[in-house]
């Protein structure tokens, strides 16, 4: 069954064609990655499908849902939750906050001005722990550093349970020795609490181990997609990051 | 943790000496009626404009619609009602005191209560707007409101309309029962204002706040967290303005009840000086821009608003978050050090 389904969908800005019948399928419970050069097209395609903007012209379903035309909301209560390229916390909280306000806060209205409970809390130190914060829970999550930053973000999508995280660029600006460890991180949430991921990446090395499907965009369209090692052989993908 | 006890303690000390306070310094007890109406202006703007961070010049709206609702409701609810041909500026209604009672406290509620829904109606419109567009927005809303009372022959137009004269009758002077009145309306907003900033309402402002593209990303629905916490500030600000308008005994458009160039620039500025953002930091900002005030109309009258605002100047520059922000600030970057001398072990 696939999850997410995006049927040709196509965003323009002004004269710049930022997607041009792009299609791609990600099915229940894999990790599929997304690769490009710079401008690809990439992050406004994310953008397109969390309902960041409208799009021109396309269909794009989650869980069967056409979701094209719902607000970022409404697409993050469905299940459906993005990570930033530059990281987005809440920088003057503490991070224990930060992953308190990520719980399901105004599921039931009745609770909204008592403080958080308790099964709340212990998730969140759960989930800090989980990716090596907890010792850091108590500082203000603008004076993480920008590595940490990325994992307590990912720590706050846990907290929301989703059934499909988009990764924008989970290992940019992460030291090499935490990335081993993000990949471990990703991968574990994938099989053990079954969380679809759809990442996109440009460290090759990582979305090569990590993802079982890839889809290249270049210019705005989709190039290829396949297996990890078809497209590292790929002559087109491989053209499109070198220039040629 | 030590400083929260010992404030705490302060507090316990302090409640007892509030309340006598009055019968000790009779002569103080207007200055002291004002301090606490300014610690529910600035409290009230403290929720949108330091907890959301959403800058809003316009909260004085809600004070003065809910001065004019109380008025109209207490001048109206035992009476016959006015006669169309009536100068309405010169109707001044004596009622006995169950009646000036029951009608202050129907007015008051009836102000709040239109003023949340003035809230709920603006907000719904405006709030959808981000940072300091929103802040631009709400410039012209006193300024509107203002113009707008000022054209309303019901409510004495330009000329304004004087409350109901205090009961002769009541068991106790109007200055103290005023005094007990807003001491009650300012420890209840403290009250209320520190649950909700330690629930989960709260929390969603500050990640509001701190990042509202995140927040919403998350499925915060951030405009409606917006308006219900202007709706909330409105409820308590336009009951204040209610009893203003009683304290002063006469409601004018523009120089009371929409009172830009005072009330409503000094609900900001008492919540910045005092650290916005913070739960104290309101209390603390009214207290010491309303006394620095107060002092110095006393001792430099002429240079009052010269040494006023060089305070304001220096406080800004010394301590740009306020000084409860600066405490908060002292806090957290303890907080660092002992987190970074635990990591070494």
């Amino acid at each position: 069954m696939n999850l997410l389904t995006v049927k040709s969908v196509a965003k323009s800005y002004g004269g710049v064609v930022a997607n041009h019948n792009v299609s791609l399928t990600v099915p229940q419970g894999k990790i599929v990655g997304i690769i490009g050069p710079n401008g690809s097209g990439k992050t406004t395609l994310f953008n397109s499908i969390v309902g960041h903007h409208a799009i021109d012209s396309g269909e794009i379903y989650f869980n069967d849902q056409e979701i094209s035309s719902l607000t970022i909301p409404k697409i993050a209560r469905l299940g459906m939750l993005r990570t930033f390229q530059q990281t987005h916390i809440y920088g003057k909280m503490s991070c224990v906050k930060n992953m308190q306000i990520s719980s399901d806060i105004d599921a039931n209205w009745r609770s909204i001005f008592s403080p958080f409970s308790k099964e709340v809390d212990e998730m969140a130190d759960e989930l800090l722990a989980f990716v090596g914060l907890y010792k850091k829970r108590f500082l203000l999550a603008g004076d993480l550093s920008f590595g940490q930053q990325k994992l307590l973000e990912f720590a706050m999508a846990l907290m929301k349970k989703p059934k499909m995280l988009l990764l924008d660029e989970p290992t940019a600006g992460v030291n090499p020795t935490l990335i081993n460890g993000l990949i471990d991180r990703l991968r574990q949430v994938n099989e053990e609490k079954g969380i679809t991921l759809l990442v996109i990446e440009h460290n090759m090395r990582v979305i090569m181990n990590l993802a079982e499907h890839i889809y290249c965009l270049a210019g705005g369209t989709m190039l290829a997609e396949g297996k990890p090692d078809d497209i590292q052989n790929d002559q087109r993908v491989i053209d499109a990051y070198l220039g040629n | 943790m030590t400083t929260k006890i010992k404030l705490n303690n302060l507090i316990w000390l302090g409640l007892p000496i509030i309340v006598v306070a009055p019968l000790l310094l009779p002569g103080y007890t207007t200055l002291m009626t004002y301090i606490w109406v300014m610690i529910v202006l600035a409290l009230t703007w403290d929720m949108l404009g330091g907890q959301t961070g959403y800058t809003s010049f316009g909260n004085i709206t809600f004070f003065g619609v809910g001065m004019y609702v109380s008025a109209v409701i207490q001048r109206d609810m035992f009476t016959s009602g006015i006669d169309r041909f009536e100068r309405v500026s010169e109707i001044v209604v004596s009622l006995n005191a169950s009646e000036y009672f029951i009608s202050l406290g129907t007015g008051a509620l009836a102000g709040g209560v239109v003023a949340v829904i003035l809230a709920v109606i603006l907000g719904s419109g405006i709030l959808g707007m981000r940072g300091h567009y929103f802040a631009i927005c709400t410039l012209g809303l006193g300024h509107a409101a203002a113009e707008i009372a000022s054209g309303i022959d019901y409510i004495g137009a330009g000329s304004g309309m004087v409350t109901p004269l205090y009961p002769e009758d009541a068991l106790l002077g109007k200055e103290i029962f005023y005094f007990y009145v807003f001491f009650l309306l300012a420890l209840v907003t403290f009250v209320v204002f520190k649950k909700i900033y330690k629930s989960q309402f709260g929390l969603a402002l500050n990640a509001i706040r701190d990042n509202e593209n995140k927040a919403e990303s998350m499925g915060i629905h951030t405009t409606q967290y917006k308006v219900a916490g202007w709706s909330i500030s409105a409820f308590f600000l336009a009951i204040a303005g209610a009893g203003v308008g009683n304290v002063i005994g006469f409601i004018d458009p523009v120089e009371i009840a929409f009172a830009g160039p005072t009330f409503g620039v000094w609900m900001i500025v008492m919540a910045i000086l005092g650290g916005k953002g913070t739960l104290w930091g309101p209390v603390v900002g009214a207290c010491v821009l309303y006394l620095s005030k107060e002092v110095f109309w006393t001792y430099l009258l002429g240079w009052d608003k010269v040494a006023l605002g060089l305070m304001i100047v220096v406080i800004v520059v010394y301590f740009p978050k306020g000084i409860f922000g600066w405490v908060e600030e002292r806090k957290q970057f303890n907080k660092r050090i002992m987190s970074q001398k635990g990591d070494s072990q």
